[in-house]
């Protein structure tokens, strides 16, 4: 939905690239997936922007807000995503900024990716899944296939 | 015209190519290397046994560094458990002793092993998830609270802060009556692996191999049975590295503390016996085993010429094996039990001494106490039905395994020379050498999977539609709310003034150039706080920023 109304009010045209703030939020450093996402994006001609390890929710906001991205990408191993990705959330919307998309992946179970999914994030993405699938669902303007 | 008779073995050629089925197949392993349809004696030609293998017990140690290796006692099997409060842990251990493990294994959460106390905000929802919560010496009471630790061997995956975590064991053990000699157990303690590939780093690199040989120079004067550091490949393989990168990369950090300690005057064979590994067992199957084989024999050679070691336990290398995590599917979950199975095979035939095998949900979560439990059954029935343990080393004289073995040598050399011609280990992890290695391999093994260049059952093959979520283990918010009340509890406890005055001198140490183990033992015995010593230490040292590259 928000995706719709963004492209409806023109701000990226045909020619431009979509832009995705990538990160570790949390205190582990289990970087091996998050890089190799965003080299995968990056090679589709994604923009990417690797904000690197240890952000807290307050500071992938303000860089989200700052680079003026698409999306959020956020990469979680520590067991802390129940506590951190709606924080984020929580944060974009008392900046007015709801239309920037989140999504996700890491070691989190699926009961409490499909939390994640009800509270407002566009996907999970668990350990397995392709980088093809991931550049499809940027590609797609952040929506999986039907 | 006269027609050469052809030798059998190009009779062989002919006829393998000409089948109806050619041999097929990737002919790589994850390295990179060629592998060969066959191998054949035209392999090994020069190859000498004594130099190669030589053995058991004997250098270069290549077919295992005890005389009877399992014969004389199986390798032991240390699972890695921790969860939630020093007292759910403490109940878990109790419960794993009596049923007959003789060591402990801890893990510690995110926020112990990156320096925060409970209650400091970036600890938000971390506490006691990855493994048990420690904030002060109180935790450390508890958790080996009725366990005598005379009797046990404690193995402590930790490493920024690993200093403080031991001297909280020595202090510990002090309560209770039992010498820092008596202490038994390991420490992971390597952080220049951090650097490279785990990223729990706080300190700059410098500083943080000073914490590290004071920790082996301090176990070396004081505790005989202890290994104050676990030099881990696994972590390197983990984040995405070939099995000759792991292999490489390892041993090249084990000889930057080597080369430090050397440095703070310590003679190389005084502490250089307790120095111990840790692998990374993945599914490659024949590559791991030489992978093995050729660290031994890598060690043994590096530490005797080029450190000129001359006491034989400075030669051999004893590690610790993982199976890997990152080989386990979040599809098809129950599949991770056999693939466990055969990363815990080749661990053995490569002569572990001790190991850990993953369960079959750690891909998702913690595991729960079925998953745990199969995962320890694996390795019994390794151990005790498939008779591994009947013959030493007993791929040795394979022509395959042998060619790869000394191609693992070969590769890992070749590494050896570029990391000294940059100016040694720590210029690489600065100019981020390691790290480009290791995302570029890691990226490439993910690319040959999107091609379908390499198959991953349930992944990219034989995919099954997705059945109902797996049970997983939770942790409640309740253990972060009642760890957070016991911190500030004990900070309103304990003499304050005292712990202040203990920070005090330990900045005033770490700015001098003493060892800081009695300094942080001190500290911890008046309760400060994990979070404390911490800052403290980060006041003189500063923290490190990584380059940011993918």
């Amino acid at each position: 939905m928000a995706v719709e109304k963004k492209v409806a009010a023109g701000r990226r045209g045909a020619h431009q690239k979509w832009r995705v703030l990538t990160c570790k939020v949390g205190l582990d450093g289990h970087d091996r997936g998050v890089k190799v996402v965003s080299r995968a994006l990056r090679d589709a001609g994604v923009e990417v922007i690797y904000a690197g390890l240890r952000q807290t929710p307050e500071m992938v906001v303000e860089a989200a807000i700052q680079e003026d991205v698409d999306a959020i990408g956020v990469s979680l191993h520590s067991g802390a995503h129940m506590t951190l990705i709606p924080r984020i959330l929580e944060l974009l919307k008392e900046r007015d900024a709801s239309e920037i998309i989140v999504f996700g992946g890491g070691i989190i179970p699926e009961d409490d990716a499909l939390e994640l999914k009800r509270l407002g994030v566009a996907e999970i993405f668990g350990p397995g899944t392709s980088l093809q699938a991931i550049v499809e669902f940027v590609n797609r303007g952040f929506q999986q296939a039907a | 015209m006269a027609v050469r008779k052809k030798s059998s073995r190009e009779e062989w050629e002919e006829q393998s190519q000409a089948g109806k089925q050619p041999a097929r197949g990737r002919g790589r392993t994850i390295s990179g290397m060629p592998i060969e349809p066959l191998y054949t004696p035209d392999d090994l030609r020069g190859w000498s046994y004594e130099e190669k293998l030589g053995y058991p017990g004997h250098f270069p140690y290549t077919r295992g560094v005890y005389h009877s290796m399992y014969r004389g006692r199986p390798w032991t099997i240390r699972q890695f458990a921790g969860y939630g409060t020093a007292e759910e842990t403490n109940r878990r251990y109790k419960f794993l002793l009596s049923q007959g493990q003789a060591g402990l294994s801890v893990a510690f959460d995110m926020p112990t092993l990156m320096g925060y106390d409970s209650d400091d905000p970036l600890s938000r929802g971390e506490v006691g998830h990855c493994g048990v919560a420690i904030d002060s010496l109180e935790d450390m009471e508890t958790l080996f609270g009725g366990i005598r630790l005379d009797t046990i061997t404690t193995s402590m995956t930790i490493n920024s802060p690993a200093a403080i975590l031991y001297a909280m064991y020595i202090a510990v053990g002090e309560k209770s009556g039992v010498k820092p000699a008596q202490l038994g157990g390991t420490l992971q303690n390597d952080i220049l692996k951090e650097y490279i590939a785990q990223k729990e780093y706080i300190f700059p690199p410098e500083p943080s191999m000073r914490l590290v040989v004071d920790t082996i120079v301090f176990a070396a004067r004081e505790m005989p049975r202890w290994n104050p550091v676990s030099i881990s490949g696994y972590h390197i393989r983990e984040a995405g590295s070939t099995a000759i990168q792991e292999l490489a990369f390892t041993l090249a950090d084990g000889m930057a503390y080597v080369e430090a300690t050397i440095k703070a005057g310590m003679p190389v064979d005084d502490f250089a016996p307790r120095l111990s590994f840790f692998f990374d067992s993945h599914i490659d199957f024949f590559e791991e085993i030489a992978k093995f084989r050729a660290a031994r024999r890598l060690w043994a050679h590096i530490m005797r010429d080029r450190y000129q070691a001359k006491d034989p336990r400075s030669w051999i290398l004893r590690f610790h094996t993982q199976t890997a995590g990152v080989s386990l599917t979040r599809q098809q979950v129950e599949n991770n039990i056999s693939r466990t199975a055969y990363e815990a095979l080749a661990a053995v035939l490569g002569g572990t001494q001790s190991l850990h095998t993953n369960s079959m949900d750690e891909v998702l979560a913690l595991p729960t106490e079925r998953a745990a439990q199969i995962a320890l059954r694996t390795q019994q029935v390794l151990a005790h039905e498939t008779g591994v343990t009947e013959t030493i080393d007993p791929l040795a004289g394979s022509y395959y395994l042998e060619h790869l073995t000394d191609e693992m040598e070969r590769g890992a050399r070749r590494y050896f020379e570029r990391v000294d011609e940059q100016g040694g280990v720590l210029a690489c992890i600065e100019n981020g050498f390691f790290q480009r290695e290791i995302a570029d391999a890691a990226f490439e093994f993910e690319r040959q999977l999107e091609a379908n260049e390499r198959i991953v059952v349930g992944v990219n093959a034989y995919q099954e539609k997705e059945g109902s979520p797996v049970p997983t283990l939770k942790i409640g918010r309740e253990t972060e709310q009642g760890q957070v009340r016991r911190v500030k509890a004990v900070r309103e406890r304990r003499d304050n003034t005292s712990v202040q005055n203990r920070l005090v001198e330990l900045k005033v140490a770490a700015r001098g150039s003493q060892n800081l183990m009695p300094a942080l033992i001190d500290c911890v015995r008046a309760y400060a706080t994990e979070g404390e010593i911490m800052a403290a230490l980060k006041e003189v040292f500063g923290v490190y920023r990584e380059p940011i590259l993918f």
